[in-house]
């Protein structure tokens, strides 16, 4: 049985439309992530599926139950972490906890084997108000009171935004342990690089699935050549080889730009040809795409295609 | 088990309010100091009002007519005019309420029982106040004339005798305790609790509670039983306060006084919900509990204005104003010590209201974001 069934869902937010059509299919015990910028409807899609909001057309199954008519059932099964931090600021972790243990009809000792490993990492500040507590120890926090209920599914939007470099490489850790637990997971997140942690990814563009596979498929089904290219005057460049033939997409990339090519070039004749053009100190390197270059990839010919 | 549920959800709320200084001074600061700032700021009855004296007459009757009214309580001299361009300046420049111009022969007209007539002048910016001083002087020249005259028992003269039941001293405190009361338990039943919804949705944690297996009712009623609990302490607060200080009297029952008050809170609750469930933001559920609710409550409902001197759409708009009833059983039973024969219909009017508010809120509450 599949943890998550998504058939077809559209949802329209007056004259937007949040999601096209959009399918996919987490499997038991699986880490699935919903990989996409702000705005790109990952929230809407958590909301729908989470039974919060209802979609305009498409199916759903949570834990096989159908997301509109047992919305109840589902309810009992899940557990959800919504985007913007949501418990009582005002309530300490202990009281927070033991609230979110009472209202899903269990408590703190039954489940404790479960959240032991996360939630002994904030004990130590547990008399502590939920307001006070840093953005790190706020998503362990958050984590734990989705998890009390022992859910079958685990939704988490965006977990790791707006938390340190280290708190999200652990919170990843934990996330792994849960797997092994049987949890099956839906995560998002807007940091491409985290999209290796998962198990499988979704690219997920302006309400539209781009691509799903394994991040290490998706990479490797990337059949471009990507060059790295450094030099003084990096935007003018990025209009320079824009207008050539050769290219087939480039755009910035940090420091860097990255450009793809139709056909395979010569490195040494690309830099003689920038050289020659004006630009100074240089360098070009060939690279291995990551996540983030087929996400900016495909999202390129979305839009040359919508053009 | 559902029992626990709602405990911790009181538990819980129990937690917000009390860490919440803002929501304390709501709770406990606002009755105090509203009843209060009513009971020794707005008072209606006077003392010292300053009145100001056109003398054309400068003879000894008129003299002692001068000092008879500044021997009352209720005024003290101001100036001594003597032409009539000077007869507003008082008035414009705020130091006076009153003038009186007393003609020329006052003794001797006075003496010889000839009509007189002595000219009153108030202030009409301000009606009410000039309709009561306007009283008090007209009733210290009568009795100053019975004096001096030695009028005797007139056979033929129709003597009106007033007496103003329940409340003999007009003591303005027997009129806004009840209307505070009622105010009060509006603005903590209703507002506090639309506030402490919104405030859910605003944070989100609104969004936890729906994705888990509790029912929405259960939701609502572990929010706003505190809030009743608390409001009931409040309405306990204020007549305990309206004895002790303005010594306003409970001549009814008291049982059934607190099962009033307990419906009027019940009301209040369910338009707190109603709010609740079309705002989106606590400065949603503010300005529509405030404007909606606050404003029409403190207008329209006879506490401040009486209804029934006001144009008919504002009476039509006052009746379906909990408040109204509400203040009325109050004075029913506070003051004239009446029971339940008598308030049975607001009380009714009350409980229609509730079903029809819990209705509609039933109707608008989602079990769902949208």
């Amino acid at each position: 049985m599949e943890a998550i069934i998504v058939e077809n869902i559209s949802k329209n937010y007056k004259d937007i439309q949040a999601l096209k059509e959009v399918s996919f299919q987490v499997k038991e015990g699986e880490i699935f992530g919903l990989i996409g910028p702000d705005g790109a409807g990952k929230s809407t899609l958590f909301r729908i599926l989470t039974t919060l909001l209802l979609p305009d057309s498409g199916k759903g199954f949570v834990a096989g139950h159908p997301i509109v008519e047992e919305f109840k059932s589902i309810r009992k099964k899940v557990g959800y972490m919504p985007g913007k931090f949501s418990l009582y600021q005002d309530l300490s972790v202990e009281e927070n906890l033991s609230f979110f243990a009472t209202i899903f009809g269990t408590t703190i000792e039954e489940n404790y084997d479960l959240i032991k490993d996360i939630y002994e990492q904030i004990e130590p500040f547990k008399k502590r108000l939920a307001g006070k507590l840093s953005g790190g120890m706020k998503q362990k926090l958050a984590l734990c009171c989705a998890l009390i209920h022992k859910p079958e599914v685990l939704f988490l939007d965006e977990p790791t935004t707006g938390v340190d470099v280290v708190s999200r490489q652990e919170f990843w850790e934990m996330l792994a342990v849960l797997k092994q637990k049987g949890i099956s997971i839906l995560v998002s997140t807007p940091y491409m690089e985290e999209a290796i942690l998962c198990d499988r990814i979704a690219l997920i563009l302006n309400g539209e699935i781009l691509n799903i596979d394994t991040p290490n498929q998706m990479i490797q089904n990337f059949d471009k050549t990507i060059y790295a290219i450094k030099c003084n005057r990096l935007y003018d460049l990025i209009h320079y080889l824009r207008t050539q033939d050769y290219t087939e997409s480039c755009l910035p990339f940090g420091e860097n730009l990255h450009l793809v090519t139709k056909e395979k070039v010569e490195i040494e004749k690309l830099k003689k040809e920038i050289i020659t053009q004006g630009f100074e100190q240089v360098e070009i390197e060939k690279i291995t795409p990551t996540i983030e270059d087929v996400f900016l990839h495909l999202g390129q010919e979305k839009k040359e295609d919508a053009n | 088990m559902k029992w626990k549920v709602f405990w911790a959800f009181v538990k819980k709320e129990f937690y917000h309010i009390t860490r919440d200084k803002r929501t304390l001074l709501i709770l406990f600061g606002m009755p105090i100091a509203q009843v209060l700032i009513f009971g020794f700021v707005i008072s209606t009855d006077f003392k010292n009002a300053s009145i100001d004296f056109l003398n054309h007459a400068n003879d000894e009757t008129s003299f002692e007519l001068i000092e008879q009214i500044q021997s009352s309580e209720n005024f003290k001299i101001g100036r001594i005019l003597y032409a009539d361009h000077e007869l507003e300046k008082g008035f414009k420049d705020g130091t006076s309420k009153l003038v009186m111009v007393i003609p020329e022969d006052f003794s001797k007209d006075f003496y010889n029982r000839n009509p007189i007539e002595i000219q009153i002048l108030t202030d009409g910016s301000d009606p009410n106040n000039a309709v009561t001083l306007t009283q008090y002087i007209t009733s210290i020249v009568g009795s100053f004339q019975q004096q001096k005259l030695k009028i005797p028992e007139n056979p033929q003269q129709i003597n009106i005798e007033t007496k103003l039941l329940y409340n003999p001293k007009s003591i303005s405190a027997y009129n806004f305790i009840p209307g505070t009361i009622a105010l009060i338990l509006m603005i903590i039943s209703a507002m506090l609790t639309s506030l402490t919804i919104a405030r859910e949705k605003e944070t989100g944690t609104i969004e936890i509670l729906l994705v888990s297996p509790l029912s929405p009712l259960l939701i609502i009623l572990g929010k706003v039983a505190p809030y009743a609990l608390l409001s009931f302490i409040d309405a306990i607060l204020i007549l305990v306060l309206g004895f002790f200080v303005f010594e306003v009297p409970v001549r009814g029952s008291l049982i059934l006084l607190l099962f009033c008050c307990l419906i009027y809170v019940i009301t209040s609750l369910t338009i707190g919900t109603l709010i609740s469930a079309v705002s989106k933001t606590q400065q949603d559920a503010m300005m529509r509990s405030l404007m909606g609710l606050m404003m029409p409550s403190m207008i329209l409902s006879g506490f401040i204005f009486p209804l029934t001197s006001m144009p008919f759409i504002l009476q039509v708009l006052g009746h379906i104003i909990p408040t109204t009833y509400f203040i009325e059983i109050l004075k029913g039973i506070m003051l004239r010590g009446v029971g339940l024969e008598i308030v049975w219909f607001p009380l009714f009017v009350l409980f229609l209201m509730i079903l029809f508010f819990l209705f509609f809120t039933w109707k608008n509450f989602k079990t769902r974001l949208q």
